[in-house]
Order: structure tokens, then sequence, then C-alpha cells
């Protein structure tokens, strides 16, 4: 059997393949249960998307144009939700090298939430019901929450703990191959792309060394393990 | 030469014109008499008061638990909190009635340790609003939480989960800052009173009689009674101000430990306590002025001159309220921070900038305005109004901190609005509620003057002819 070395998993999001079709939130929210919250209350903005399109509008009307920012937890090496929770319901994972919620600890207080420059976290204001026959579409590794718990991306941790097994099992090394998640594989136009970035050959390694990466309130001290390409540059479209 | 003598010619006249007797500690009464009055406010309930009592009571059911218990059974979703704006009017509320119990304490304490006379006849007053303001605002930390039925997570005990609560995280400070100002506080009512709850002791009979027997602790008033107690309430008095001092700054690390823009500030700890300080010191007016109204002989007890002192107090914490408001603007308008410098010019610019001005007016230019005139601040309704005023003003600073700061961060795409719910403000109301039906309840079961403390300032005061002048003298006692 291969030793285990530790993995850092990141992501790299090209901002110039984004079309802003909203795949990788569809695809988030089937993986992960997230809630559907109904028209009047996504319309005040209590949508629980775990990764979500920020619009922009570039220019001056009638010459304006779209710019398409997919937001999702940056997974910070220094998060700053971390040390606020009184109930280490957000904490960090050793192995993964992601920031974890445990949904059963967290008493609700919503610090967290408050305390995230990327704003990336969701609260469940209501228990949101499931239709009888939805329930056969839930995902069993996942939880599903209830009121008064927050939430946000894992990196889908199931898939990465699932593909980290399958690895084990068949005697290998893990392998991007086997953990990715479900925004990455849904991506039409291959902008979202995830591995491990201290492997500097894998895809996800060689785009981290892209000119046009920049990380979100890098100067913030937040450490973000998410790196977007910049888009509409010279280096590209 | 002329205009001075003027003005030492208007000095004179002014002075003469001072009666002695308008001073509570210059106009003594039997100790007999004082008891008696104390004892009739005491006992004394018209009906008047227990359909105050009762609607109070039936409030506090409906806005504060009914409320409390429909957000429990659906939600938080009841509230307007959305993304981004996570906490808007229950952490305003909270810090609201810390700042108000603050200065129970603060005109206790400070002006005991400064030995200022003028505090004689309120302290309790005062420190009782201290203790149910805290009530009031400890329910907050409880009511905002999405899953309240495992609040004692929160909780430092050893347990089944093996998980010890996250020392790092403000939460736990404002636990366990809360507790200990609650728990010290609360002694600190408790040892004055007890030479009075002795004295109701020996003028009650039945189960009142039975009751201030046990807490009075068989006070006899023996001399070494009194150097007991006058000791412990000194040490009280010394050892309480820094416990008040750093649970306002505890609470304003909720905000300045945090990342969010316009709360990560260095200034907030004693932003927080000078705002806390003008808030509660108004609160104490506000109390003062309706106890003056409504209960007996408290006209005798809390008199004009009291007014006017706590006017001059609440006035300079108005001017070091401003000073300090001054400093944090400029430090965040000087600093560049370009969101930043967008949250400033929200408050000032954006559809709630209304707040801003209203909070200005209400802090800064109306105490600057009234309370330089003694005709004013001898004039308890007016006393009353502008304190209200301020309280308001403090509200809605507390207001623009927290939810409106936090609808506009850094990132444009999260900018976001909140519609106030029904939930929002029955909530609150329920704690004021709370707080004014356990003051009123209160108030009928303990001596609510600390008629001892003013027989002996009574005592150690006395006029002095020197010359043609009448001059005051004060020994000292203690």
């Amino acid at each position: 059997m291969a030793e285990q070395k530790n993995k850092k998993w990141g992501m790299v999001i090209d901002l110039d393949r984004c079309t802003g079709c909203q795949a990788c939130t569809t695809a988030c929210s089937m993986e992960n249960n997230v809630a559907f919250v109904g028209e009047k209350d996504a319309g005040y903005g209590r949508s629980m998307q775990w990764i979500r399109i920020q619009r922009y509008w570039k220019g001056q009307y009638p010459e304006v144009t779209p710019t398409y920012q997919p937001m999702l937890c940056q997974q910070c090496g220094n998060a700053p939700c971390e040390p606020v929770c009184p109930v280490f319901a957000s904490v960090h994972s050793d192995i993964e090298q992601i920031n974890l919620q445990v949904y059963n600890r967290c008493v609700g207080t919503r610090y967290c939430a408050n305390n995230c420059p990327y704003l990336a976290r969701t609260f469940n204001w209501f228990d949101y019901q499931i239709p009888e026959i939805m329930t056969n579409y839930l995902n069993p590794n996942v939880t599903v929450r209830r009121r008064g718990i927050m939430e946000k991306c894992t990196f889908c941790v199931q898939r990465i703990h699932g593909g980290t097994e399958k690895a084990k099992a068949e005697g290998r090394e893990v392998t991007d191959a086997d953990v990715q998640p479900a925004c990455a594989l849904a991506c039409p136009t291959d902008a979202i792309i995830f591995g491990d970035l201290n492997n500097p050959d894998s895809p996800v390694g060689q785009a981290a060394r892209n000119k046009r990466g920049f990380r979100v309130y890098e100067e913030l001290g937040t450490d973000p393990k998410v790196i977007y390409l910049k888009a509409g540059g010279k280096y590209g479209g | 030469m002329a205009a001075e003598t003027r003005v030492l010619n208007h000095a004179a006249a002014e002075k003469s014109e001072e009666d002695h007797r308008e001073h509570l500690m210059l106009d003594p009464r039997p100790r007999e008499t004082l008891n008696r009055w104390v004892m009739e406010a005491m006992l004394t309930t018209t009906p008047r008061y227990w359909i105050m009592v009762i609607v109070l009571g039936l409030l506090v059911a409906v806005l504060l638990f009914g409320a409390w218990g429909n957000q429990i059974a659906v939600g938080m979703g009841v509230t307007s909190k959305t993304r981004p704006v996570f906490w808007v009017t229950y952490i305003t509320t909270f810090v609201f009635w810390i700042g108000i119990s603050h200065a129970g304490t603060f005109v206790s304490a400070i002006l005991r340790v400064f030995k200022a006379e003028f505090r004689r006849p309120f302290t309790r007053a005062a420190e009782l609003m201290t203790t149910f303001g805290l009530a009031a605002g400890a329910l907050f930390p409880l009511i905002h939480l999405g899953r309240v039925w495992i609040f004692y997570w929160l909780v430092p005990y050893p347990n089944a989960r093996w998980l010890w609560p996250n020392l790092r995280s403000p939460v736990l400070w404002d636990f366990l800052a809360i507790n200990t100002y609650l728990l010290s506080s609360t002694i600190y009512l408790y040892l004055p009173l007890i030479p009075d709850l002795a004295m109701a002791r020996d003028r009650t009979t039945g189960i009142r009689h039975f009751i201030y027997k046990i807490l009075a602790l068989g006070w006899r008033g023996t001399e070494a009674e009194w150097h007991r107690i006058r000791t412990a309430i000194n040490i009280f008095a010394f050892a309480i101000i820094p416990v008040m001092f750093s649970v306002h700054t505890i609470v304003s690390w909720d905000f300045a430990v945090s990342m969010v823009v316009g709360w990560h500030s260095t200034i907030f700890g004693p932003y927080f306590i000078i705002g806390a300080i003008l808030s509660g010191v108004s609160a104490v007016v506000m109390i003062l002025a309706v106890l003056r109204a409504t209960m007996k002989h408290m006209d005798y007890f809390i008199r004009k001159e009291h007014f006017d002192a706590l006017g001059k107090l609440v006035l300079i914490f108005s001017l070091a309220w401003a000073y300090f408001f001054y400093n944090d603007f400029l430090l965040s308008w000087y600093g560049g921070d370009e969101a930043l410098k967008r949250v400033i010019t929200f408050h000032a610019e954006g559809p709630m900038a209304w707040m801003w001005y209203l909070m200005l007016v209400c802090n800064i230019l109306i105490p600057a305005v009234t309370l330089w005139n003694k005709k004013i601040r001898t004039s308890p309704w007016l006393m009353f109004i502008i304190t209200t005023l301020i309280n308001v003003g403090m509200y809605f600073e507390r207001f623009l901190i927290i939810p409106v700061n936090l609808s506009h961060q850094r990132s444009p795409f999260d900018w976001g609005e909140f519609n106030l719910t029904p939930t929002d403000i029955m909530i609150p109301l329920g704690t004021l509620c709370l707080f004014l039906f356990l003051y009123l309840v209160m108030s009928r079961l303990i001596p609510l003057v600390p008629v001892w403390e003013v027989q002996e300032g009574q005592m150690a005061h006395t006029l002095r002819k020197v010359g043609k002048a009448e001059v005051t003298s004060v020994s000292e006692l203690e």
C-alpha cells in the first residue's frame, strides 16, 4: 500500500472560461442536499447556495458586459470563521487542510457568517420541507441540516474521503481524478479545476502558477485556497 | 473693574438666594420619620400600580415569550435576518442593555469611591437598574441562537460530549464577563441593602417580616457590624470599577476582533464604554424622574439638586462621546481603506442616513444645547425628555454599528437590505417590559432609598456660622 502524503486540496477558477451558467450551483445543491428556500425567501436574499455566481456589470449603458465570479468558501488557511465559533463547530481539519463545519455542534450564533469576508456561509432560517418523492434524490453521504444551523461549501469532503479510501483500498496514491467535487465535474467549460496544490504537475498545480492568478481579499491574511484567474486581460480572452 | 464688580455682585446675589434647605443633606428629618417614609413608599400600592404590573406582565408574556416561542418553533427566519445581515435587533438591544446596566454601578461605585455626597439617595435605584438591565440584556445571547435548546453547549462544564467551549471566541468572553458582572453587581446591590432590610424587618409583620428576617442576616446595627459592612462595601466599590470597564470592553471586542468593515477598530473599547455610560446615566435620570413622580415621599429624597448633578454628568459624557465618535470617524476616514470609506459614506448618505443624523442630534446637539442651562437641568420632566432622546440616539448608534454596517461589506455583490419584521421589534420591546416589570415589582419589595446612607449623610453635614455667612461643613464618618 502506498504511503498517503498530505494533500493540499485547492481550486483554480478561470474567470475567462466562466459563462455564468450556474451548473456548478445546481450540481452543488444536488450533491450536498442544499435546501431550496422558495421564491419568497430567495428574493429576500436567503437562498442557500454553497457556490454562487456573483455577477458584475462592466462598462456604461448601453455598452455593458456582465462578468461572472463564482464565489464559494475559500477554505482559508487562516480562517476568520474558526476562532469566533464558541462551540468548535467551525474547525480546521489537519488531514484535508480544509475548513469544516460540524453541523451537530452548531448552535447558530451566526458569528462565523458575519466574520467571513466572502460571505460564503448560509444559514438554515427555517426547516425547509422536502416533498416526499424528492427525498429519493438526497445524497446519503451528506447530512440533511435542520433549522438554526450554519452550513457552507466543504470542497465535497465526502468525495475527498471516498476517493482517498478507494485509493487506499486499491493500494495506490490518491489522484486528483478520485476526488473531483460536484461543481468541477459539472462545469461545462472546465472553468473550475480542482486538485492537489502541492503537486506542481497536476492541472491545478499548473493553473495555480498562471500569471493571471489572484486570490480574493488576500490582503486580509486569510490565506485562501481558491485561486482565481483574471479575465479579459493580456493573457486571455 | 466695573465688569468685575458686576460679576462679583451677581455671584453674591445668587448665593444669597440659594436656600440650604434645598439640599437633602442639609434638610434633615428625624431618623424615625425617614424610616417611616421609606416604608410607606415601599408598602403603598395604588390600583394604578397593580394595573401597570398586570399589563406589563401580560406584555412580557406576549411580546417576549410569545414571540420568542414562535421563533423557536418556526425558525430564525421569522426575523428580518438574511445574508449578509446576520445580526439585527437582538445584538443591538443586547449591547444597549449592557450599556444601560453599566451606569447603575458606575454612578454608585465611582461616586461612592470619590465620596460624592449627592449619590446617597439614589445609589440603590441605580444599582437595581444594573441588575435588571443585565437580566434583560443577558437574554439576548440566548434569544439570538439558532438552536437555543442546546444553549448549554456554550457553558464550560465537564460533559459527555468531551468538548470544551472555544475560549478563543468572543461569545464565550461575553458569557464569562456578563456572569462576573451580574454576580458582583448583585452582591454590590445586596451589601448596602442589609441595614435597610433590617429596618424593614423591624417594621413589618407576617410573611414580609419572615423574608426580611432571613435576608437581613440578623443585622443588629452594632459598631462591629457597621465597621464590617463599610469595609465590605468599600472593597466592592473599588473592585467593581475595573470589572465594569472590562465588561463593556469585552462586549466591544465582539465587534472589534472581527474582520467586518466598520467593526475592526481599536478604539471600540473606550468608545463603547463612554457610550454605555452616557446611555446608562441618562437611564438613571429617566428612572429617578419616574420614581419621583410616582412613589410616595420620593420628592423629599430625590431633588432638583440630583437632576442638576446628573445633568452635568450627562453633559460631560455627551461631550466625551462626541470626541470618541469623532475619533472613530476620523481614523476610519483618514485610513483611506476603500471598503471602510464606503461604509462611513453609507452611514451618512445611504437609505438609513436618517438614523445617523438622528444619533448625532440626540447624542451631541440636544445635550450640548440644553444641559448648559441650570433651569433645564433642575426640571425633572425636561431632563426626562432629554435623557430619553439620548437613549434613542444611543440605540441608533448600536443599530448603525451592527446591522447597517453588516449590510454594506466589502464585496458590492453582497450588499443587502433588511426589512424589520414584527418579531424583530416585539422581542426587544418585550425585554423593555420585562425590565419595567421587574423594577416595578422590586420597588415594592425592597426599600428603594438607602435610608441609612441618607441618615449617615445628614448626620455628617452641618451648617456652621462663620461670621455672617452660613457654611456647610462635612465631617468624616468612615
